[in-house]
């Protein structure tokens, strides 16, 4: 499986929270809370991702997810993990 | 302490302003129409008061979109007209002065009926996660009070029809405890296969399917009622509050009652909420210029309705206006509407019309308005509600 990049969350957030326009610029490591993207909307990616990806993401990984780096290396983890 | 209207927001099948609204309900104009949403071949309903030509892409911030129903859309949108009207929003007032208490029904269940379908087709992977909160009873005002910055007192009622004043009602207590300013009323609507399945199991709904005999409250015809969706958004106001800030109000809410009839078939609880609110508000039957109907559009209900009346004002003692002939009911936004249709009758002394209905099939105990807007003193409004499974409330409100 191919790496989870900065634009795969542009496009996962479109969907999940209606627009990525905070996602932007360099924010790789701005809150995600300071960008304006809430718990639920993270949830809601990560089931996006966990769909799109055919990785399994637990809400308790969701739930120290901080900033976009964190995210993308989250699901990077995962895919690693996962049977190629 | 009053309580004062200081901003309208409305949301009507046939109208998506006030004044809009307004307009087409002195016109006479109405909108109901056979129901588009979906394909209605199988059910027993075929019409229904639609709002149209609602763009929520233009009138709702692109973030809430995936996390909202239609009615929660249609509320945020009224709300911002309220808010707009009243020259109010973040910053008005401290935060904590600021509060949201509307009405509803059955929550957003066209979202609700979509994840479902979700989770039964696809799978419980492709439920969204605002499932959590985007189908339930509270969530207009938990979304009117986050956009707006609003973390004073909140609250929903649910009463059905009867909600739509109930929440008012709320606000008002809210306004009386300390809050100066409460964003209430409701909008609403379940126009999705499976709201209206709920509807058609209360075995109240019109199965006519030609859009001018279908719901003909008051008059001997009458088989039923149609449902609607929309409704209005109010902001309300301490008066002094209000004045201090140069917000000018369209009206007061000086009574309210409420009452309940526990079934089977108990009677006298619509007369019982209209005493309450007129003794609230101080005023005689003689002081009430005109009442807005429940009109429920059943035979029995209707009865009911212009027993109620009569008992109240004596044979034709009122003019009684029926604008819903021309929206349907609106659940937890009919009444909220019918508020909204009051303070513009107050404000530009002119009772609209009835439509369909024909004056010489109606109850020959009531003045009703059809056909043609009436001019005339307007002082003071009584609007009626009942809800569903017994609710009954009455709000008085007078020129500010």
């Amino acid at each position: 499986m191919s790496e989870f990049t900065m634009d795969d969350l542009r496009t996962v957030m479109q969907e999940a929270a209606g627009e990525n326009r905070h996602l932007q610029g360099d924010v790789l490591d701005e809150q995600f809370t300071e960008l304006g993207y809430d718990s639920l909307a993270l949830l809601e990616a990560a089931a996006r991702v966990e769909r799109s990806f055919g990785v399994k993401i637990g809400d308790d990984d969701i739930a120290d997810v901080g900033t976009p780096r964190d995210f993308i290396q989250l699901v990077n983890d995962r895919l690693a993990q996962a049977p190629a | 302490m009053s309580t004062v209207i200081t901003g309208l927001g409305v949301m009507a099948p046939n109208g998506l302003s006030s004044e809009d609204y307004w307009s087409a309900t002195l016109n006479g104009d109405s909108g109901i129409a056979p129901i588009d949403r979906f394909d209605t071949s199988g059910y027993p309903v075929s019409l229904a008061g639609q709002v149209t030509g609602f763009e929520p892409e233009e009138l709702v911030p692109d973030r809430l979109m995936p996390q909202t129903d239609r009615m929660t859309r249609m509320a945020l949108a009224a709300a911002d007209a309220a808010l707009a009207d009243a020259g109010a929003g973040p910053g008005t007032l401290p935060e904590y002065d600021m509060g949201v208490a509307t009405a509803s029904t059955s929550g957003g269940l066209e979202f609700g009926q979509r994840e479902l379908q979700k989770l039964w087709g696809k799978g419980w992977q492709h439920v969204s996660a605002y499932m959590s909160f985007a189908w339930y009873y509270a969530v207009n005002t938990g979304q009117i009070s986050i956009k707006h910055g609003m973390r004073g007192p909140g609250g929903v009622v649910i009463s059905e029809q009867a909600g739509g004043l109930d929440a008012l009602a709320f606000a008002r207590r809210q306004i009386r405890k300390g809050t100066p300013l409460m964003v209430t009323g409701g909008v609403d609507g379940s126009l999705c296969p499976y709201g209206l399945a709920i509807q058609i199991a209360s075995g109240r709904l019109s199965t006519q399917d030609h859009p001018d005999l279908a719901y003909l409250p008051f008059d001997h015809r009458a088989n039923g009622y149609l449902p609607g969706e929309g409704g209005a958004i109010l902001v309300a106001e301490e008066r002094e509050s209000a004045q201090r800030r140069g917000a000018p109000a369209a009206g007061e809410l000086a009574g309210y009652g409420a009452a309940f009839d526990p079934s089977p078939g108990s009677r006298g609880a619509l007369v019982r909420a209209a005493r309450a609110a007129l003794a609230d508000a101080g005023l005689a039957a003689d002081g009430i210029d005109a009442v807005v109907a429940d009109a429920a559009g059943q035979q029995d209900d209707d009865q009911a309705e212009a027993d109620a009346l009569s008992e109240l004002f004596g044979p034709a003692g009122v003019p009684v206006c029926v604008p819903k002939t021309m929206t349907g009911r609106l659940l937890s936004g009919g009444a909220a509407l019918d508020t909204a249709t009051a303070l513009l009758a107050l404000r530009d002394q002119v009772l609209p019309p009835a439509i369909n209905i024909h004056a010489e099939l109606t109850d020959p105990r009531l003045d009703l308005v059809i056909g043609e807007p009436r001019e005339t003193p307007v002082r003071a409004v009584l609007v009626l509600a009942r809800g569903h499974g017994g609710f009954a409330s009455a709000a008085v409100l007078t020129r500010p």
